[in-house]
């Protein structure tokens, strides 16, 4: 399969980061999170990040989705280098060019569905009833149109995190994160929501995964491990799994 | 972000933490409430009494003996002055000495018990001229006042008030009978028709004589203890002041003006006066409720830190969302702005409330013509105060959300 090692290619770089490296002080101390990170990321892939806990891999998504700033080396999202953007500007970009799946679903509570999926929106300055408009589209893309007035407090795991799939990408992002989406939810929901993003794989979205379990992890078609901040492998996915909505992924 | 997009969401964030909410305003709502009460009660007594004093007439002039008082307290010493004499009198009487004049009025009263058969009255007795009836604006139920004969005469004849009647007469027609004050008999000539708490004097609770028999036998003084003088036009106030205060000088060997045993007072100056102590008041009192506004400010506060900590991993979301500092800032300080004007708010349906009911207590445990007057003025400052205490003190837990790191989103509990 070793022609398929740079399949991609051809297609634009979203990501592009070179000797990234990032260094805590805790106190006195220098804790060293990220050592020396050069990755390159095109349109379309759908990769996964994995190492043990303590490997860097949450750092490195927080610097890919301008969370946080690296300490050293450079990082370009779509062609852009974001080392001198203010902290509003940065808010732009993770408002207009990245979507977010998180591990806890992260949804505010009180809210219902749409009003969570329209909250990029109202961030993005998109007024109604345009934004009723694209949220309501984006909810039921993710099968939870008639419960879009539900407030999210009453839904099941696996609804929550298709309620956070559908605010991801709202926005219509150039590279969505998920860290650790399947995490919280039941080898069943788990299963449906890895489906989901292939699917989205499939229609051309960019993914970055962040994982600690190999079976999640092999939805990917690309699998980069690390370890100690740095970058063990970065390989392809020989046969990839074809996760069905009816499997069970524990 | 728009305005109205940040005020739903302050409002949604509120509505979570309905009880806590509600609390935390609490401060706010006591404190406008009481700046609402006192400001109202303020302003309806101020109308009452400056309503009673325009009884005294725009065109009278009255002359108080004794020095000016500069305090509440000091006006009693008024009536134990015996400055005004009857030859202050016959000068002011005087055509040539105060041009501007058209009557002077004498009064001196004091209180007394009238008897009647078994009945008795404790009341209080006025001694004038029939000028009195045009001065206070007096109705006779039955019979007459009496005339200015009488007053040279001295004769001993009486118009007594509504209340003194119904005391002294429950069964018969008081005009024509005689009472007794002093050991001596007053044939009633007339009764005053019902005038209520009108003016400072209840002329309902009064026995009304000729000034010279009054000064007598009944008070056995020589003095007067008011005079008043009814001036031609409301511009010559001035001019007969003047010219009441020279000749009044004049009389009594004053030089230095600082010396005076008398006064004059025009109902202009008592309102003026009324206004100043009233507005003091005020002052006082919404200091109290500006201490009050001040300690529940510090309460948003402090609850708006405690909400801004436990909302860290929502803030945290908003801005990996794509919120920027400012629109955090503004979600926050939006919230803290929306509590406190609600507080304001409900403080002045309170405020007002209360001094609705306080105005009606007054009006039918007193028998005052007390009516609220709603203070557009107050109420406008009290809805501007609040919305400043909420920003005042919803910026600073407001930019400490704002600081927040969009980190904290990716954090587990």
């Amino acid at each position: 399969m070793a022609t398929e090692q740079h399949r991609h290619n051809d297609r634009p770089l979203v990501l592009s980061t070179k000797n990234l490296r990032k260094v805590y002080m805790i106190e006195d101390l220098e804790a060293i999170a990220l050592r020396d990170i050069s990755l390159d990321i095109h349109e379309g892939e759908f990769v996964s990040i994995m190492g043990p806990s303590g490997s860097g891999k949450s750092t490195l998504l927080q610097i890919l989705g301008c969370l946080e700033r690296p300490t050293d080396g450079k990082y370009l999202l779509d062609g852009k280098d974001l080392e001198h953007y203010s902290d509003d500007e940065l808010a732009h970009i993770r408002n207009k060019k990245i979507g977010f799946i998180f591990q806890a679903f992260n949804l505010l509570p009180r809210l219902s569905v749409i009003d969570n999926v329209k909250l990029p929106l109202i961030y993005a300055n998109i007024y109604e009833p345009e934004r009723t408009r694209i949220a309501r589209e984006m909810v039921t893309m993710v099968g939870l149109g008639e419960r879009e007035n539900f407030p999210t407090v009453k839904l099941s795991g696996g609804q929550k995190q298709r309620v956070a799939i559908a605010r991801a990408l709202v926005n219509d992002p150039k590279v969505i994160f998920a860290d650790e989406p399947t995490g919280s939810l039941d080898s069943k929901s788990g299963a449906v929501i890895l489906a989901f993003l292939q699917e989205l794989h499939e229609q051309g979205h960019t993914i970055v995964m962040v994982t600690h379990e190999s079976y999640v992890a092999a939805a990917a078609e690309r699998i980069i491990h690390i370890k100690d901040g740095l970058i063990e492998s970065d390989e392809w996915v020989e046969h990839r799994h074809r996760v069905k909505e009816t499997d069970t992924i524990k | 972000m728009r305005l109205w997009d940040t005020i739903r969401m302050a409002a949604i964030g509120l509505a979570t933490h309905r009880s806590r909410s509600l609390l935390t305003i609490l401060g706010i709502v006591i404190g406008i409430g009481a700046i609402i009460v006192v400001v109202a009660l303020g302003e309806s007594g101020k109308q009452l009494i400056v309503g009673e004093i325009q009884n005294m007439g725009p065109k009278n002039v009255f002359i108080v003996p004794g020095r000016e008082p500069t305090d509440v307290g000091g006006a009693g010493s008024t009536l134990f002055t015996d400055s005004l004499r009857e030859s202050d009198l016959r000068d002011l009487e005087e055509k040539a000495n105060v041009p501007n004049a058209v009557s002077v009025t004498p009064i001196v009263f004091g209180n007394i018990t009238s008897i009647f058969e078994n009945e008795s009255y404790m009341g209080l007795i006025m001694g004038s001229t029939p000028d009195l009836v045009r001065l206070f604006d007096l109705t006779l139920a039955t019979g007459d006042f009496f005339p200015d004969e009488s007053v040279r005469q001295k004769e001993e004849v009486v118009v007594i008030g509504k209340k003194v009647a119904d005391e002294l007469f429950p069964t018969q027609d008081p005009v024509g009978q005689k009472i007794k004050i002093k050991n001596k008999n007053y044939r009633v000539v007339g009764v005053l028709a019902q005038k209520g708490q009108g003016s400072f004097v209840n002329f309902d609770e009064t026995v009304i004589a000729p000034y010279t028999i009054v000064q007598q036998y009944i008070l056995g003084i020589k003095h007067f203890q008011r005079m008043v003088v009814e001036v031609d036009e409301e511009v010559n106030i001035a001019n007969a002041s003047r010219d009441i205060e020279t000749l009044l000088r004049n009389n009594h060997d004053i030089d230095d003006p600082t010396k005076d045993d008398f006064f004059i007072m025009t109902q202009d100056d008592i309102v003026e006066r009324i206004g100043t102590v009233t507005n003091i008041m005020t002052i006082l009192l919404s200091a109290v409720a500006a201490i009050s506004l001040i300690v529940g400010g510090v309460g948003i506060m402090n609850i708006m830190l405690v909400s801004v900590m436990e909302r860290t991993r929502e803030i945290g979301l908003r801005k990996a969302l794509g919120a920027t500092n400012r629109d955090i800032l503004q979600q926050f300080l939006s919230e803290a702005i929306i509590l406190t004007f609600s507080g304001g708010v409900i403080g002045l349906i309170i405020g007002v409330a209360i001094g609705i009911t306080i105005s009606l207590l007054i009006k039918y445990m007193f028998g005052i013509a007390f009516t609220f007057i709603f203070p557009v003025g107050g109420a406008i400052a009290g809805l501007a105060v609040s919305t400043i205490v909420g920003f005042v003190f919803g910026i600073f837990p407001a930019r400490k959300a704002a600081q927040k790191s969009p980190m904290e989103a990716l954090r587990y509990e």
